[in-house]
């Protein structure tokens, strides 16, 4: 038990450093003593320090911290329930399906979806419903297959056939929207943390707190799905059921997460991998908590090495994700044998 | 008294297919269950093993007919009454390598948990006493991962005690086992249906030990009516053999093997019991029907393992070493006639 609360100890004092370190380190250097100031309620030297750091890297910081729990969730969410260590939202074609709905929101609707009575259903509540239908909408069609396909590896290539088939939809709908349409969506595509604002934080942190919540529910029937979903069923929990509930989580993080930051890779597949190898043991109720704490810290990780220092640009995200989760992954693969989880 | 679980009646079990239509494996089955006892459910690949374990396990509904157990009609019991009565033991590949063995068999206490799973004392107790009775509690901390396949039956074994049903179904439990964990494994079932009065059914390929280990057994074949009862009376009545027996191969009634057809040309053996058998099980293996010493045939005296002596017809006794030599000369011998 000891190693256990010391892994928690680790995570969540690298988790603080790195949220720190966000706010601390940007493409603008701010001195730490500001930084401190500025966060303890003071008025630094320059009034728009003040702004950088809380208008635009406080949000930034948060936003990756639930980004990265929200996808690394819903990775182990889905490893689990297809019972494949390669699972993942953005293999599965999941992300595609969120990255279709924000599509065809902004490439053919133009930002506004329908109207509701006689609000119109724009802006970020639209993107997010959308992203919302083509997550679920995939999911389904992945689960569907699912029962018909007992390879786990057929599955993944037609989770990735799928994810084709929306990227040639989105191609279609790019094909025919008009050029700054395109600009915005492709900037959108390449991923970021910094996409919400202040005043968008709390609808995000409440749309991803409360699938990370709906995850932690779920602890009890995951560890049952483990031995596959006839001992689940034996057990008396009720599969059907548990299975929609974990799609539904899933779908809600991965929408949630992809409607603000893009289609984020890597993380949602990698990081269930490193809390299982820094836990060594895939028990839901310490595994969970840890994939949560891990994908924060790897998020907020990569938020830092977005900034090239001494350039005042940021690299993509989606440049920098797949340079920590790609070596975790081929890892894993080739010592499979060693570890006890794929066993 | 023993006292009946389970019981169906006129039950037939299948697939519903898309079209509307049934594909029905099997029908008219009456089957019964008995508290304390093992039944050995034998039947060859594709008859219909697993689709009968899965129908009485809960998995499936049957097409037709009734399933009572406890008293109970199975279309009346809850999902959670279900997890209370019945443990499985699966052959569904797991992917629970990365948790501990204690952790495995807690899955067992499910059904009486609450809402995050958290265990009680009692419960704690239930497992570390599950654990010893399918004895594996020496593995207690290690991960499945980590067993061997033996080991790890009795932990899933251990897993469906902790469940505290009084029935446990299991699904070739002894399959891809060794010779040994094999027979432990059968030991330990037949411990536990006779200390627990736990009703157990396992299928299974391995005749042998179900006709030793069985209390009961169910002969399940493609279109044959399922003949069921004690595995003595069952090799008596001759339904082994309608059951297995099939063209070049039939059922000894005496060993309660299957072999090749027994071969007809007789050779006389006798001596030594241990050394006889083993020089009779070359004999048949090269065609030949141990029988008793007669004149005009070969006849083979065992003293003991290294002092065999076969005399043929007309010949002075020739003494070999070992049965190898044995089997070269008879068969030598059988090549010149």
């Amino acid at each position: 038990m000891n190693k256990h609360v010391l892994i928690y100890l680790f995570l969540s004092l690298l988790l603080c450093m790195l949220f720190l370190g966000n706010l601390i380190y940007g493409s603008v250097s701010i001195p730490v003593k500001s930084v401190l100031e500025i966060l303890t309620g003071g008025i630094p030297e320059k009034i728009s320090w003040q702004n950088i750091v809380l208008q635009s890297r406080l949000p930034q910081a948060v936003t990756a911290l639930l980004a990265g729990a929200s996808l690394a969730v819903s990775g182990l969410l889905l490893q689990t329930l297809f019972r494949n260590p390669l699972a993942g939202p953005s293999i599965l074609g999941i992300s595609d399906g969120a990255n279709l709905g924000v599509a065809a929101v902004m490439l053919y609707f133009g930002g506004s979806l329908f109207q509701l009575g006689e609000l119109p259903v724009h802006g970020y509540p639209a993107i997010i419903l959308a992203a919302f239908v083509g997550a679920c909408l995939i999911l389904g069609i992945i689960l569907y297959f699912s029962s018909k396909v007992k390879s786990n590896v057929m599955l993944l290539i037609i989770g990735i056939m799928i994810g084709y088939l929306a990227s040639s939809v989105i191609s279609l709908l790019n094909f025919y929207a008009s050029a700054d349409k395109v600009h915005a969506y492709v900037m959108w595509g390449l991923g970021n943390f910094s996409g919400v604002s202040l005043e968008v934080l709390p609808f995000y942190s409440a749309c991803s707190l409360t699938g990370l919540f709906l995850s932690i529910l779920l602890i009890k029937p995951l560890n049952a799905l483990l031995l596959g979903e006839m001992y689940a069923a034996n057990l008396g929990i009720r599969v059907k059921r548990t299975r929609a509930l974990i799609l539904l989580c899933t779908g809600l993080l991965t929408a949630t997460t992809t409607a603000f930051c893009g289609p984020v890779s890597f993380i949602g597949l990698a990081v269930p991998h490193i809390a299982r190898l820094l836990l060594g043991s895939s028990n839901h109720k310490l595994l969970l908590p840890v994939t949560l704490l891990t994908g924060g810290c790897v998020a907020l990780l990569c938020n830092l090495l977005m900034v090239l220092p001494g350039k005042n640009i940021l690299l993509p995200l989606n440049a920098v994700t797949p340079l920590l989760g790609a070596p975790v992954v081929i890892y894993v693969i080739i010592n499979r044998k060693n570890i006890q989880y794929f066993n | 008294m023993k006292s009946l679980t389970l019981e169906s009646a006129d039950l037939s079990i299948g697939y519903h297919l898309r079209n509307g239509k049934q594909k029905i494996v099997h029908e008219d089955l009456n089957v019964r269950l008995n508290a304390g006892e093992v039944t050995c459910l034998l039947g060859l690949n594709g008859a219909g093993k697993s689709t009968l374990l899965r129908t009485l396990g809960g998995f499936q509904p049957p097409l037709k007919g009734e399933i009572k157990m406890l008293g109970k009609s199975f279309k009346k019991y809850t999902p959670s009454d279900f997890s209370l009565t019945v443990g499985v033991v699966l052959t569904e590949k797991t992917n629970a390598g990365g948790i501990t063995v204690y952790e495995l068999v807690s899955l067992g206490r499910h059904p009486y948990t609450g809402f995050f799973g958290q265990l009680k004392q009692k419960d704690q107790d239930i497992i570390m006493l599950s654990m010893e009775m399918a004895g594996i509690s020496h593995k207690a901390n290690q991960f499945v991962g980590e067993l061997s396949d033996g080991e790890r039956q009795k932990a899933m074994i251990a897993k469906a005690l902790a469940q505290e049903c009084p029935v446990i179904l299991l699904d070739e439990p002894t399959a891809f086992l060794d010779v040994t964990s094999r027979i432990e494994t059968m030991l330990l079932l037949r411990k536990l249906a006779k200390e627990q009065q736990k009703t157990i059914l396992l299928s299974t390929h391995d005749m042998e030990s179900a006709i030793q280990m069985g209390d009961q057994l169910w002969l399940l074949g493609k279109q044959k009516k399922l003949a069921s009862g004690t595995p003595e009376d069952l090799i008596l009545n001759g339904d082994f053999e309608t059951f297995f027996g099939k063209e070049g191969i039939v059922f000894d009634a005496a060993t309660g093997k299957l072999s090749a057809e027994l071969p007809v040309r007789p050779i006389g053996i006798e001596g030594d019991f241990h050394t006889a058998y083993w020089v009779g099980n070359a004999m048949i293996k090269n065609g030949y029907l141990p029988s008793a010493i007669r004149s005009g045939q070969i006849n083979i005296e065992c003293i003991h393992q290294g002092d065999i002596r076969v005399k043929m017809e007309n010949r002075e006794p020739v003494l070999l070493r070992s049965v190898e030599e044995v089997i070269n000369m008879v068969t030598g011998a059988g090549s010149q006639l």
